[in-house]
């Protein structure tokens, strides 16, 4: 009971964090303090932590290799964009059918791939969002290769920061269930998991199922918020992009996703003003950084973790030198 | 104290970043340089194309400088990447407004122009995009209104096919045509479809459409066909990797009528599928020819080859033209607002540049003449300047 109330306390101190922030941004937002370039990276910023989170349950917790999350994001971006702009359907509603459309494929495709493992599954994956790319290349009705064009701009940031808020919130809460524990005990032996009774493969698809559908809707914000869907945006480049993103934060650490997309969308915006040695840089940050930091940033540990730690140690420190203090 | 030299640490950086992040939102602040925004493909895929239009852009800019600048002051160009996508193109317009750019050169991609141009529009700013054809650049498809503040230097691709048209019957003379379509793209189709319609106005027939995919290799049946139909010309305005084998497999057949097409033929790939010989008696319709008599282009020709050592491009003659054509307007309107910039294109009367004499329709796209290439030895040359009106 202690350790439940305990938990309810902290996701409702985090509750209140996330209203603080989002009020501190909101405002200077509205105040104009922050350059509108600046807005753009930090509605950016949003959608990336969604993608990163996602792709680390599936990567992270549960230890499948998938290179195939901006497949995801396009089967979300399109889907919701035809949603908006041809059945008149309101935002919400939109973003909602693209993320399942985007979990639907997840589990098609999961179902047969997830058998794979290792660097296979890789490769299945990596397959899978190309074939999703050249798929959408070639259907005329969405654009092909010029792109579905005209997508109402209905992005804003209380939008991407919410939705932002929900997905940590329900990955946060999901790794903490049983079936976030069964992912974890996949990614740790699926030999020994199988053999204590789990259904394995029932894990991984529910992973990538998950995982796909946030990714559609992180995939339907950022059609809404360019007004366009192109199949440039989606390439497996890409992927490797929210791939870094998670590996660079920390595999299977939510609180390293995070700090992992912004930083990451952080150092591009910084360095476009040198377009001729940004990729350089940017390289050069992530060999530096997985120098130092093989495990990435925070490992596979949370940052709440940490802080926890730090505090009872502080509590304990305390605590010893007040009974030193009473003898 | 390990862990609060972390603290430090994290707290110092995240410092760090809110300094940087408002630190962006500065004013703006009265300069004596008129900044020019350039939003353009300098990596990714289309890379070879955005480099060709940035060296066309610095050295229009460097001319203009060394002729003493544009009201007294000195133009600068605030040069992005776009990265060859389309949230970048958007990301590095935002940045552009951002800087105070008074003017952008919007990307020449259609695809990474329409991301950018509702984020310049909306802040006011003029755009235009040198080579992007897509109408949407410049007009909304949903309202059908123009967008106000983006222009394009360069016509739109249904243009092509009535320059064609004119060119086939007035200047070759010919009265049967036949039409071999890329139906797997709008582009080709919508060159045809102006074509058929300039050629029958002007009293041709055309006597026979067949079609074929892109990424097909084997136009026997449809060549055989053509062939039967008998035509004096054939117009095949699809892109150079089938043209070129089209063009091969033709002339094999012992079809020695001419074909033509649009820019989709422009590269060097062609000569290299087809073949000089199947090459000679073709023609295709382009934004931009090296004249050897004309002194305006040779200038600028000669120009960029002594600053990159290479030729130009057709992007970096159109991006070269843009910035030149903001430098007269701005002369023109004796300021450097934005207001004042977009008002000033959309009374443009004329711009006279490498690409010809240009000024601005309704739709804000370019009226200006299309250049008709041929090829001499397996490289195109300037044949004809056409206007369709």
């Amino acid at each position: 009971m202690q350790i439940i109330k305990s938990l309810r306390k902290f996701d409702l101190a985090l509750l209140v964090l996330s209203v603080a922030v989002f009020a501190v941004l909101e405002v200077l937002i509205d105040m104009r303090i922050i350059s509108s370039f600046w807005r753009l990276q930090i509605i950016l910023i949003g959608i990336n932590v969604i993608l990163a989170a996602s792709l680390n349950l599936i990567n992270g917790i549960t230890g499948q290799f998938s290179l195939g999350h901006a497949g995801f994001m396009a089967v979300g971006a399109y889907v919701s964009a035809i949603m908006t702009m041809w059945y008149d359907l309101p935002f919400g509603a939109a973003l909602l059918i693209g993320g399942l459309a985007a979990c639907i494929i997840g589990v098609l495709i999961g179902i047969p791939t997830l058998r794979l493992d290792g660097d296979y599954l890789a490769i299945a994956t990596l397959g899978m969002g190309e074939i999703i790319r050249i798929c959408i290349l070639n259907i005329q009705a969405v654009g092909g290769a010029s792109g579905l064009t005209g997508i109402p701009r209905l992005t804003t940031f209380a939008w991407v920061f919410w939705i932002m808020v929900i997905t940590l919130f329900f990955l946060k809460n999901m790794i903490n269930s049983t079936y976030g524990r069964s992912c974890i005990s996949v990614r740790e032996n699926a030999i020994a998991a199988a053999a204590m009774g789990i259904n394995t493969t029932f894990a991984k698809v529910l992973a990538f199922a998950i995982g796909a559908f946030f990714a559609g809707l992180a995939g339907g914000l950022f059609s809404h918020y360019f007004s366009i869907a192109h199949p440039s945006s989606f390439t497996f480049l890409n992927s490797y992009n929210y791939l870094t993103m998670v590996v660079l934060g920390g595999l299977g650490s939510m609180t390293g996703s995070i700090t992992g997309a912004a930083l990451i969308t952080f150092i591009t915006a910084a360095l476009s003003d040198y377009p001729e040695v940004r990729m350089i840089i940017y390289a050069l940050c992530l060999i530096l950084l997985m120098l130092f930091r093989p495990q990435g940033l925070f490992g596979s540990q949370e940052g709440s973790l940490l802080l926890r730690r730090l505090m009872n140690r502080r509590k304990e420190a305390k605590a010893n030198g007040s009974t030193l203090g009473n003898n | 104290m390990k862990h609060l030299k972390k603290i430090v640490c994290a707290s110092a950086a995240a410092v760090l970043a809110a300094a940087a992040l408002t630190g962006c939102g500065g004013g703006e602040e009265k300069s004596d340089t008129i900044k020019i925004g350039t939003d353009l493909e300098m990596t990714g895929n289309q890379a070879a194309y955005g480099q060709d239009a940035m060296r066309g852009a610095q050295l229009a800019v460097d001319e203009i400088n060394k002729a003493g600048g544009v009201l007294g002051k000195k133009i600068e160009l605030v040069s992005l990447d776009n990265k060859s996508e389309p949230s970048e193109a958007a990301s590095a317009a935002q940045k552009l407004v951002d800087e105070g750019v008074v003017a952008v050169v919007a990307p020449n991609m259609s695809s990474n122009a329409l991301a950018a141009v509702p984020i310049l529009n909306g802040a006011k700013i003029p755009s235009i995009s040198p080579g992007g054809t897509n109408p949407k650049i410049t007009v909304d498809e949903n309202s059908g209104k123009v967008i106000p503040y983006s222009y394009r230097a360069c016509f739109i691709d249904p243009y092509q096919g009535k320059v064609m048209a004119s060119f086939v019957a007035d200047k070759l003379g010919k009265k049967k045509v036949a039409i071999l379509i890329d139906n797997s793209s709008d582009y080709a189709k919508g060159l045809a479809k102006f074509f058929t319609e300039a050629f029958t106005a002007k009293g041709g027939t055309v006597v026979g459409t067949e079609a074929y995919l892109q990424k097909d290799t084997d136009f026997n049946a449809v060549l055989t066909k053509i062939k039967d139909l008998d035509p004096d010309f054939i117009y095949v305005p699809g892109y150079y990797q089938e043209v070129g084998l089209i063009l091969k497999q033709a002339r094999a057949m012992g079809i020695t009528v001419p074909f033509g097409g649009g820019d989709g033929w422009d590269s060097p790939t062609l000569a290299e599928i087809a073949g000089a010989d199947a090459l000679a008696g073709t023609y295709y319709s382009n934004h931009y020819a090296i004249q050897e008599d004309n002194k305006k282009v040779m200038d600028f020709v000669n120009a960029y080859k002594a600053a990159n050592n290479q030729e130009p491009g057709v992007f970096g003659a159109l991006t070269y033209d843009t910035i030149h054509l903001l430098a007269q307007v701005i002369k023109d309107a004796g300021s450097a607002d934005p207001q004042k910039i977009a008002d000033g294109l959309a009374a443009l009367k004329s711009f006279s540049g490498v690409t010809g004499d240009m000024s601005f329709t309704d739709t804000h796209d370019a009226k200006k003449a299309a250049f008709i290439l041929t090829f001499k030895d397996g490289k195109p040359v300037f044949a004809d300047k056409i206007s369709a009106d």
